[in-house]
């Protein structure tokens, strides 16, 4: 048995969705008969870590600071081995612009995009390459913040004379956007347990009700998504998800347990959307419901993880 | 045992995620009626420290005096122990609703002391007063922007708002007349009007007389109900006292009286209260029994001898000096730090500004960046039920100092003054 410190909060927009992780993973380690320590990531984590002295740290802080390599980076420093990721890791999976480009020479399938910072449009008069990047790409497209979780500043273009506006809502939430095109299909979560022969979960699907895509809304409110076992869907497709599932994660070189994020177009083609190195753990989430239908439930989830947990060095 | 062990164990049993889809389909569709959870993530951010909050809509409580207080609950102790600790009736504590009918007379609003109902704060009586009429589907009219706070209350009763413009001179009537024709033509007479005639939350504008006399002749002609939500109308930096609506019915029965001592005491309290014909306050009182039975005796107390003894008034333009000044900074330091294309209201009391930004600001996406500087503010869709206010926001300058106001204001600025030239940027031919 451990003394396992659960990292929750934090201060990125996702930090309700971590402490409603952090509660459910925190359940499920005490019912495992370890010692529960709850760690609020505020601006004291460092010195109530070193108070602590966890024997490891279960992160389930999801976005900025959390998921992106920062406080992976302390825990290295302190040597206090944790679950998910590692520094490089989370950071390439944190980053879309990153991944898909560590995807392409991988040949995990990606739809294709274009990516840039702040800078290129204010200083370097990127705007100009607008229309190339719509000509490319065709509509409709799907405009991300390139560093930002949970459906946050994402927009749709359907019209040719909104790329600029969904440009610049995105990068109220970092400054590098990414333009992608927009993939219609159904929209697929792949959990891999990245063990030394990673293997995963069964697939789910995630099926909006009445919205145009996977939203901010529907991920977090209970009944507005229906999250079930496509069972129309043709076995070898769903092993080829579990393939590149597993292919982008090792591309991304991660641990513990990752989430992909694919849409299977309507040719019956896969694509990834991106890896979370840091599944959500809520009630209405993609892995705990993963688990539900491999029989094997959410605490055993949740024991792997600890099990995997290391340090990168 | 200590308390860890407890809770420890406490927790063990509790359902987990993989069974907690049962609830699902047994949640009832008032509590699926709930606020965005979009909105509702944001704003959980700007409640931690070190954020400049502007998002609030605090009163300063550290502006009532000490000694004041000291007094009164030591008193409170000696003479009135037994009763504050005791359940009390539903419509409040008698002492309080006198002291309340002298406090409206100030306002120039005469209310018999028998149509006062004491709430728990004056949302449990925007939430009566809704639950009161209006079911699920039922046309209701409301400013637009409304208060954020009873937009819950419509969603989880179902109503099905329409919002009425405003301008300067607060809510158009003109135009409720013709929304109220058309939901008439359509079959859906609205069952009422919620409004906040007086330094209006969010938009921190006041109903003219005018306005005032039209709506109440409309009222009167077509019999609309109005609900009057009146919590700022004491907070008066300048100009003079308008007269309400209820004042204006005359007694006609068609307003609804809502206020609270939020504003004008303290929020701590939660003691509010509304004022309605005899049948409607049956109703609101059977609504209550079933929320909290009564509100709390200690703080009814407490308020009333602070009311016997004091003259509130004094408190009351104690802080209108504080949050005058506020005000005074906050509206010159966007003149200073915004860019010409925002316009923002000229509130002459209450706590808010209402700035409205060219319409390609998503004023969520500037939150989130605001966020990354450490300052907040609400975004305007929070004060729509039908998704509008993207580009707008509301700023409160009551709850914080004059420093932070400008450091904020400043910040916000300079968010503001990125994304417009970023959109400048991308949006290089047009006209």
């Amino acid at each position: 048995m451990s003394r396992v410190a659960v990292l929750k909060g934090g201060p990125s927009l996702e930090r309700e969705v971590s402490l409603r992780s952090g509660t459910n993973v925190e359940l499920a380690l005490a019912r495992l008969g370890h010692e529960v320590i709850p760690i609020e990531a505020d601006q004291h984590l460092v010195r109530t870590l070193r108070e602590a002295r966890p024997d490891v740290a279960f992160v389930a802080l999801h976005g900025r600071g959390g998921e992106d390599g920062t406080v992976q980076e302390i825990l290295e420093i302190l040597q206090i081995p944790y679950t998910g990721s590692g520094v490089l890791a989370s950071e390439r999976a944190m980053d879309k612009v990153v991944s898909k480009a560590l995807f392409r020479n991988a040949g995990v399938p990606a739809p294709p995009g274009y990516a840039f910072n702040k800078d290129a449009f204010s200083k370097m008069g990127a705007a100009d390459t607008l229309p190339e990047m719509q000509q490319k790409l065709g509509l409709p497209l799907c405009v991300k913040p390139a560093r930002q979780g949970s459906a946050f500043g994402i927009t749709m273009v359907r019209e040719p004379g909104d790329l600029g506006g969904a440009i610049l809502n995105a990068m109220g939430y970092d400054d590098r956007v990414l333009v992608e095109r927009f993939v219609p299909g159904r929209e697929l979560a792949v959990s891999v347990v990245m063990a030394p022969e990673p293997w995963a979960l069964p697939v789910i699907e995630a099926v909006p009700l009445g919205r145009d895509f996977y939203d901010f809304e529907a991920r977090y409110t209970p009944g507005e998504t229906e999250l079930r076992s496509p069972r129309d869907v043709d076995d070898d497709i769903i092993q080829e998800a579990a393939r590149v599932s597993i292919l982008a994660s090792r591309t991304l070189e991660c641990r513990g347990i990752t989430r992909v994020d694919l849409i299977l177009d309507d040719d019956n083609h896969l694509w990834v959307l991106e890896v979370n190195t840091i599944p959500g753990m809520t009630d209405t989430s993609l892995l705990p419901k993963a688990a539900e239908v491999a029989g094997i439930g959410f605490d055993r989830v949740v024991a792997d993880m600890l099990d995997l947990a290391a340090l990168d060095v | 045992m200590n308390t860890h062990d407890v809770t420890m164990k406490s927790q063990t049993p509790l359902v987990g995620p993989a069974d907690a889809a049962r609830y699902d389909s047994r949640f009832s569709s008032l509590a699926s009626g709930t606020m965005s959870s979009a909105m509702r993530d944001l704003m959980a951010i700007t409640e931690q420290a070190d954020v400049i909050s502007l998002a609030g809509g605090l009163p300063d409580t550290e502006a009532f005096p000490r000694a004041i207080f000291d007094g009164i609950v030591s008193d409170m102790g000696s003479e009135y122990l037994a009763s504050s600790l005791q359940y009390g009736p539903t419509d409040g504590m008698k002492d309080l609703r006198e002291q309340i009918a002298i406090l409206m007379s100030h306002e120039g609003a005469h209310a018999r002391v028998d149509d006062i109902l004491i709430t728990s704060g004056g949302q449990q009586a925007i939430d009566l007063s809704i639950r009161t009429f209006v079911n699920p589907g039922d046309a209701v009219l409301a400013e637009g922007p409304t208060y954020p706070g009873a937009v819950p209350c419509f969603t989880a009763y179902g109503a099905d708002v329409t919002h009425i413009p405003l301008d300067d001179d607060g809510m158009r009537v003109d135009l409720l007349e013709e929304a109220y024709a058309r939901l008439v033509a359509e079959g859906r007479p609205p069952k009422l009007l919620y409004t906040i005639p007086n330094f209006q939350n969010p938009a921190g504008v006041t109903m003219s007389l005018a306005r005032r006399q039209r709506l109440i002749e409309f009222s009167h002609a077509n019999g609309l109900l109005i609900i009057e939500d009146n919590p700022y109308g004491m907070i008066r930096f300048e100009g003079e006292a308008l007269p309400t609506l209820f004042e204006l019915d005359g007694g006609a029965g068609w307003v609804v009286y809502l206020s609270t001592f939020s504003k004008i005491l303290a929020p701590g309290v939660r003691v509010g209260w509304a004022v309605a014909p005899p049948a409607v306050l049956r109703k609101m009182n059977l609504g209550k029994q079933a929320a909290d039975l009564c509100s709390s005796n200690l703080t009814q107390r407490f308020i009333t001898e602070y009311l016997r003894r004091h003259d509130y008034r004094e408190h009351v333009a104690r802080v209108n000096t504080l949050y005058k000044a506020r005000r005074d900074v906050m509206l010159s330091t966007m003149e200073q730090r915004f860019p010409a294309s925002a316009t923002w209201t000229h509130p002459r009391g209450g706590l808010f500004v209402w700035a409205t930004l060219p319409d390609y600001i998503d004023t969520k996406a500037l939150q989130a960046k605001a966020l990354e500087r450490q300052v907040a503010f609400v975004p305007g869709e929070a004060a729509f039920l039908d998704g509008r206010g993207k580009s707008s926001m509301r700023l409160n300058f009551s709850g914080v100092s004059e420093a932070l106001i400008t450091e904020g204001i400043g910040r916000l600025g300079e968010v503001l003054t990125d994304f417009c030239a970023l959109h400048e940027t991308l949006h290089p031919r047009r006209t």
